[in-house]
C-alpha cells in the first residue's frame, strides 16, 4: 500500500511514495542510496542501523518510514560537514577503531548520540547513583555503546576514540 | 511481511475507533517489538494505528506526591527524569539495565508493558507455540528453555506455556503498586498493574486482560517514600534479557522490616509479585537470614523445567542481595 511522504535527510528534502512496510533503513538505502547505515540483523539487535533522529540514536531498521514525519533524519555521512569529516569521524581513525568498517557508521552515530545524552546528565546502568550526572568514563562509554556491535571485535579502539572526543566535549574529566 | 494500513487519527478516541472496528488492527506506539514480529510473521496486522505522537509525552506530579507518565515518554525519557531517578530509583535503574540507548529512545512506556515474550518457539513460525497459534503445542517445555519460567506456567494440556515476560521497567512498575489508565470504546478505566498481566492458564495467546481495541493512555505511580533499588542478573553484562530480576523497596525501622515490596523478573509470563515473600518480611528483623527465608518461601512454589532449575538460588540470592543493599542505605 503506497504512500506519500517525505524524508528529511542530511539536510535535504526528499519527496517519495512508499509502501508502508518499508522501513527508514530499507527508504534510506534502497530509495534514496544513501548506504551510509547499515543492514546487520534488521533486527535491532546490532545498531548497525543506527541513525540520529532529530538529534538522538535510533535504530533505522524497527523505525517504519511512514512515522517519521517532519523529524529531520542525520546519517553518519550527514555528519560530515561541508565535505570535511566529523571529529568522531576523525578519532576513529586516528585510534584504529574499526577493521573491515561494515558496523562503523553506525558506531559514529551512536557516539554522538552518547555524547548529547552525556551532555543531558543522563545516567546509565553503570552509573553507581542514579541521581548522578556521571562523567563519560571508558566504564560509561562500554555500557552506552552496548547496542553496538563489532565483529572484527575493535572495541578496544572505539572506546578510546569515543573517550576523545568526548573529553574535547567536555563529557570526560 | 503482511500489507497494512497505515493511520495517524488526530486524537487518542479516533485511535480507539479504527483499532476496535477492526479485528486484525494494532495501536503502533516505539515499533521496537512490533515492527520486529511483523518482520518475522509472528505479528501480522492489517491496520496499524499510530499512537506514538497522540499519547501523552509528559510526566506530571500527582497530588498526592506520585506521578503521571504519559504511555509516549520514550524509556529514555523516563530513566532520565529528575523525579523518576530521586523518588523512584528502583524505576531508573531498571529502565536503564534493558535494551540499549537506540531502542530506550524509540520504545514508549506503554509498548514497553506490551512487549510480548521473547521465548525463541514464539518467535519462530516454523515451531510449535501454542501462544502464537493455539493448540500447536509448546516448543519449549521440553526444548531449549534455559532461560524460561519457573513459576505459574501452564506444564500440560492445550494451554501449555513456559515463556516469560521479558520487561524489566514492568518489574520495577508492579513493585511501585503502579495503576495503568486505559482508554476503550466503552471509556476509560483504571487497572492496577497487577491485574494487567495474566498467567498462561489455558489460553496462554493472550498476555494481558487488555480487550481488543483498549489503549494503555498513561501509568500512574503513588509516592514510595523509602528506599528503591533494582538488580539483573544475565548472561552478559549488557544489552540482554533478565535471568532473573529483582525489583524490591525496603523501609526499616530499628533493626525490622516496616514495609516491604518485592517483585522478580524473569521468572514467570508475568511480572512477579513476591507477596507471600513481603508477608515473611514485614515485622521480622532485616538480616540476611530473614531476608532468604522470606525468599525461600516465596520459592517454594517454584516447578522448574529440566534446565532452569539453576533460577531458583538465583533468585534467592538476588532477593538477598538486593535487600540487603537497602538495608545498607545504598541507592
Amino acid at each position: 500500500m503506497d504512500t506519500e511522504i517525505t524524508l528529511r535527510v542530511d539536510g535535504a528534502a526528499h519527496p517519495l511514495a512508499v509502501d508502508t512496510r518499508t522501513t527508514l533503513l530499507d527508504a534510506l538505502r534502497e530509495r534514496l542510496r544513501n548506504t551510509s547505515p547499515k543492514k546487520g540483523c534488521d533486527h535491532g539487535q546490532c545498531g548497525a542501523c543506527t541513525v540520529l533522529l532529530d538529534g538522538r540514536r535510533v535504530n533505522s531498521c524497527l523505525v517504519l518510514a511512514v512515522t517519521v514525519g517532519d523529524a529531520e533524519v542525520t546519517t553518519s555521512d550527514g555528519l560530515a560537514a561541508d565535505g570535511q569529516p566529523h571529529r568522531l569521524h576523525r578519532s576513529f581513525v586516528e585510534y584504529d577503531a574499526f577493521q573491515c568498517g561494515y558496523c562503523t557508521p553506525g558506531q559514529v552515530c551512536s557516539a554522538a548520540g552518547v555524547i548529547e545524552e552525556a551532555r543531558q546528565g543522563w545516567p546509565s546502568a553503570v552509573t553507581g547513583d542514579v541521581t548522578d550526572e556521571p562523567d563519560l568514563t571508558d566504564a560509561e562509554i562500554r555500557e552506552r555503546m552496548s547496542g553496538n556491535l563489532c565483529r572484527c571485535a575493535a572495541y578496544a579502539n572505539i572506546v578510546p576514540a569515543v573517550a576523545a572526543v568526548a573529553q574535547s566535549e567536555g563529557v570526560r574529566r | 511481511m503482511r500489507e497494512f494500513r497505515y493511520e495517524q487519527p488526530p486524537d487518542v478516541a479516533g485511535a480507539v475507533a479504527l483499532v476496535a472496528g477492526a479485528p486484525d488492527g494494532a495501536f503502533l506506539g516505539g515499533g521496537t517489538n512490533l515492527v520486529d514480529l511483523m518482520k518475522l510473521g509472528v505479528a501480522t496486522p492489517d491496520l496499524l494505528v499510530d499512537v506514538r505522537e497522540l499519547t501523552s509525552r509528559e510526566i506530571t506530579d500527582l497530588p498526592d506526591g506520585g506521578v503521571r507518565i504519559g504511555a509516549g515518554v520514550p524509556n529514555a525519557d523516563l530513566a532520565a527524569d529528575r523525579r523518576v531517578r530521586e523518588r523512584f530509583s528502583v524505576l531508573a535503574q531498571a529502565l536503564l539495565a534493558g535494551a540499549s540507548g537506540q531502542l530506550r529512545n524509540r520504545a514508549t512506556t506503554g509498548g514497553n508493558l506490551l512487549q510480548r515474550t521473547r521465548c525463541g518457539y514464539f518467535t519462530d513460525v516454523t515451531k510449535p507455540c501454542n501462544k502464537r497459534l493455539p493448540g500447536s503445542g509448546c516448543g519449549a517445555l521440553e526444548g531449549v528453555h534455559r532461560n524460561h519460567a519457573i513459576l505459574g506456567q501452564t506444564l500440560d494440556g492445550p494451554g501449555t506455556c513456559v515463556a516469560t515476560h521479558p520487561s524489566d521497567m514492568a518489574v520495577a512498575m508492579l513493585a511501585l503498586d503502579a495503576v495503568v489508565r486505559v482508554l476503550g470504546p466503552d471509556g476509560e478505566r483504571a487497572v492496577p498493574l497487577a491485574e494487567l498481566h495474566r498467567l498462561p492458564g489455558e489460553d496462554p495467546s493472550r498476555d494481558t486482560t487488555l480487550r481488543h481495541g483498549e489503549l494503555i493512555t498513561a501509568i500512574d505511580l503513588p509516592p514510595l517514600g523509602f528506599p528503591s533499588r533494582y538488580r539483573k542478573a544475565r548472561d552478559r553484562a549488557s544489552f540482554a534479557f533478565a535471568l532473573v530480576s529483582v525489583a524490591a523497596a525496603l523501609r526499616v525501622e530499628d533493626g525490622v522490616v516496616r514495609e516491604a515490596r518485592l517483585a522478580l523478573g524473569g521468572v514467570a509470563h508475568t511480572p512477579w509479585r513476591a507477596l507471600t515473600a513481603e508477608r515473611a518480611l514485614v515485622g521480622g528483623p532485616a538480616t540476611e537470614d530473614a531476608f532468604a527465608a522470606a525468599a525461600a518461601e516465596e520459592l517454594e512454589a517454584a516447578t522448574p523445567l529440566r534446565d532452569n532449575g539453576f533460577k531458583v538460588p538465583l533468585a534467592r540470592n538476588l532477593v538477598v542481595r538486593t535487600l540487603a543493599d537497602l538495608t545498607e542505605g545504598s541507592r
